[in-house]
């Protein structure tokens, strides 16, 4: 195969790199300090992760992407505080968290709406928890709904609705509780193709409404790509950072950079990162032998 | 649509087919019962004297075996005796369908023989009460302490442990020990039910609340809820329905109990009702009565399924309650 003349996805135009040069100056939200964690398991200890660090800064968008089994819904859980980091801390402000808050907003793959509460009464449940009235708490629950475009479904019960629209029920109710930062899990890990795209652009619309900094887990390597400021490459077996890439793509991102160079330069980099080329390429060792050989092509066969 | 198969595994059936089947599922039992009785030459194992004839021990109304009879008839024909008369019946425990659908009614006009005895009707509300204080008692108890069970390990370990053990304990072993306590009236009969429903409640109880997805507990941390908010805006609002269904099915086992506990103490209730019709020979009552039990559980169930579709309207699209 011929490899297509691609520049380095090291390669900044000027405006992207002054886009980073700025970024790293704002404040650093969420600061992660040689991170490890060790589970115990009947063969004794697995370490999932091991001496994580890095640094998100504010309204910077992460994305997380690493082969299966590197980890990152234990990382981002542990940033969450639902599991507990058995070496190095989590900085959130500067601050060390343990367990979790809603400082740390969190999406999950599973939805996770409570089925017993209207769209309206979820995205509220937040806010009630701060303690705020009833009737403000309702007025404000409407604005985040109505930026998540689902104002006709206010009163309506989670079970209604379709896996996308569950999903931005999500982003709003997490949103509505004011985090700093908001953790995504694989949000759209269960959707089908096509919502997934559309939910993308949508995130990223939203993104661009509120000030809020997002930490993005994904095993889509395009999905890692079209969000993300900078993506973190995360290693398998233990969980550590490979490389933490900054994506050369200029910003405001649409569907139509998918194909330019460089998006495809920071997609072939990311492919030789999680997809490294093995010794022998293994549909050779298939054993077809006995197959009678057609080829791609449908041919009639005399 | 007749064409589509009557047995595809885990395939549903038409709408049709399925209130045709529903209604042979009693049809079926109600015919097989009809042809005992109403036809003369399936089972009838006896023979209902009309005339006794020269047998000296007949009665008229009697009932006899066959072959008995057969011997007694041979035995006058062969001594020239007047021969007896008779038709084939079944014995008295088992009365034809629609003396037991008359007894429906009559069992409850049935005058009590006695003045201290009750009527059906003031029977079966005797029982109901019964039931009603067995079972909400032990829900008083058994609901909450089976939603701490299944929400926290530490109050898990402290009483299933014992309550697995204590619920092989069959309830009506205790019988005689809560007469001892708690004299021959109705309580040792509300302790039974309790007994008999409130150790499978805590189990069943704290099982339904393991089962309540993790991610919505965890969703609720990362939104700031306290662990009391844990507790009453997550766990109980989540496993709400499933409770729901839950005590449904444990009131249909505290049903189960009562015969067994209006039988301790002095016998009260539908229980005493169809002792004391059975020993008059009233089959058709016993029938009616037994029947009347079963009449009220589907038809509290059904009420209380109705119920539970208002009671949680975000189950209606995908569940059935």
């Amino acid at each position: 195969m011929s490899k297509l003349e691609l520049p380095s996805y090291l390669d900044q135009t000027a405006e992207v790199r002054q886009r980073f040069d700025e970024l790293k100056r704002r404040e650093v939200i969420l600061d992660v300090q040689n991170l490890g964690k060790v589970f115990a398991s009947h063969n004794g200890p697995v370490t999932a992760l091991e001496d994580i660090s890095f640094k998100v800064y504010r309204r910077e968008f992460v994305t997380v992407i690493g082969p299966s089994g590197c980890g990152k819904s234990t990382l981002i859980r542990t940033l969450a505080g639902l599991e507990t980091a058995t070496a190095g801390q989590v900085l959130l402000d500067g601050l060390a968290v343990t367990a979790p808050g809603p400082d740390r907003g969190m999406v999950f793959q599973g939805y996770t709406l409570f089925p017993w509460l209207s769209v309206k009464r979820n995205v509220m449940f937040g806010l009630r928890n701060q303690g705020i009235a009833g009737a403000a708490a309702e007025s404000e629950a409407l604005e985040w709904i109505k930026l998540v475009g689902l104002e006709k479904f206010a009163e309506v019960y989670p079970d209604q609705l379709s896996g996308g629209m569950k999903q931005r029920v999500a982003i709003a109710r997490a949103l509505a509780a004011k985090p700093r930062i908001l953790l995504m899990d694989e949000p759209f890990g269960a959707l089908d193709a096509q919502t997934r795209t559309k939910m993308q652009s949508y995130l990223l619309e939203i993104w661009k409404h509120v000030d809020i900094t997002i930490l993005f887990i994904t095993h889509d390597l395009d999905e890692a790509i079209y969000l993300a400021d900078r993506i973190l490459v995360l290693d398998a077996h233990p969980g550590r950072v490979n490389e933490i890439i900054e994506v050369p793509v200029a910003r405001p991102r649409s569907v139509d950079q998918f194909i330019e160079p460089e998006f495809l330069s920071a997609r072939q980099r990311l492919d030789e990162l999680i997809n490294p080329p093995t010794s022998a390429d293994e549909t050779d060792a298939l054993d077809l032998a006995r197959l009678a050989k057609v080829g791609d092509d449908v041919k009639p066969q005399v | 649509m007749n064409s589509s198969p009557w047995f595809a595994p885990r395939v549903a059936l038409p709408a049709s087919r399925e209130r045709l089947l529903t209604a042979l599922s009693f049809l079926l039992p109600l015919l097989l019962w009809a042809a005992v009785s109403y036809t003369p030459f399936i089972w009838h194992p006896n023979v209902e004297i009309s005339d006794p004839g020269s047998v000296a021990y007949f009665r008229e109304g009697m009932q006899i075996e066959r072959d008995v009879f057969q011997q007694e008839y041979a035995r006058q024909l062969e001594e020239g005796g007047e021969l007896p008369e008779g038709r084939r019946a079944n014995p008295v425990y088992l009365p034809a369908p629609h003396e037991v659908a008359a007894a429906f009614y009559t069992s409850f006009t049935t005058e009590p023989r006695r003045r201290s005895e009750q009527w059906l009707h003031e029977s079966l509300w005797h029982s109901i009460q019964i039931i009603f204080w067995g079972f909400t008692l032990s829900s008083l108890i058994g609901v909450p302490l089976g939603v701490l069970c299944g929400t926290y390990a530490a109050v898990s370990r402290l009483q299933e442990p014992f309550i697995e053990f204590f619920r092989y304990l069959p309830a009506p072993a205790f019988g005689a020990l809560a007469v001892a306590i708690l004299g021959i009236y109705d309580g040792p009969k509300i302790a039974i039910i309790f007994i008999g429903t409130f150790f499978q409640q805590v189990l069943v109880i704290a099982n339904t609340t393991r089962q309540l997805d993790m991610g919505l507990l965890e969703a609720a941390l990362t939104l700031g809820a306290n662990r009391r908010q844990l507790l009453f805006k997550v766990v109980i609002p989540g496993v709400l329905p499933q409770l729901y269904r839950d005590q449904r099915i444990l009131l249909g086992w505290a049903w189960t109990y009562l015969i067994v506990a209006e039988l301790i103490g002095t016998s009260s209730g539908i229980t005493w009702f169809i002792t004391q019709q059975a020993r008059y020979q009233n089959f058709a009552n016993v029938f009616a009565a037994i029947m009347l039990i079963g009449v009220i559980g589907v038809v509290s169930d059904v009420f209380l399924a109705r119920l539970g579709r208002r009671l949680f309207p975000w189950q209606r699209a995908s569940h059935r309650a």
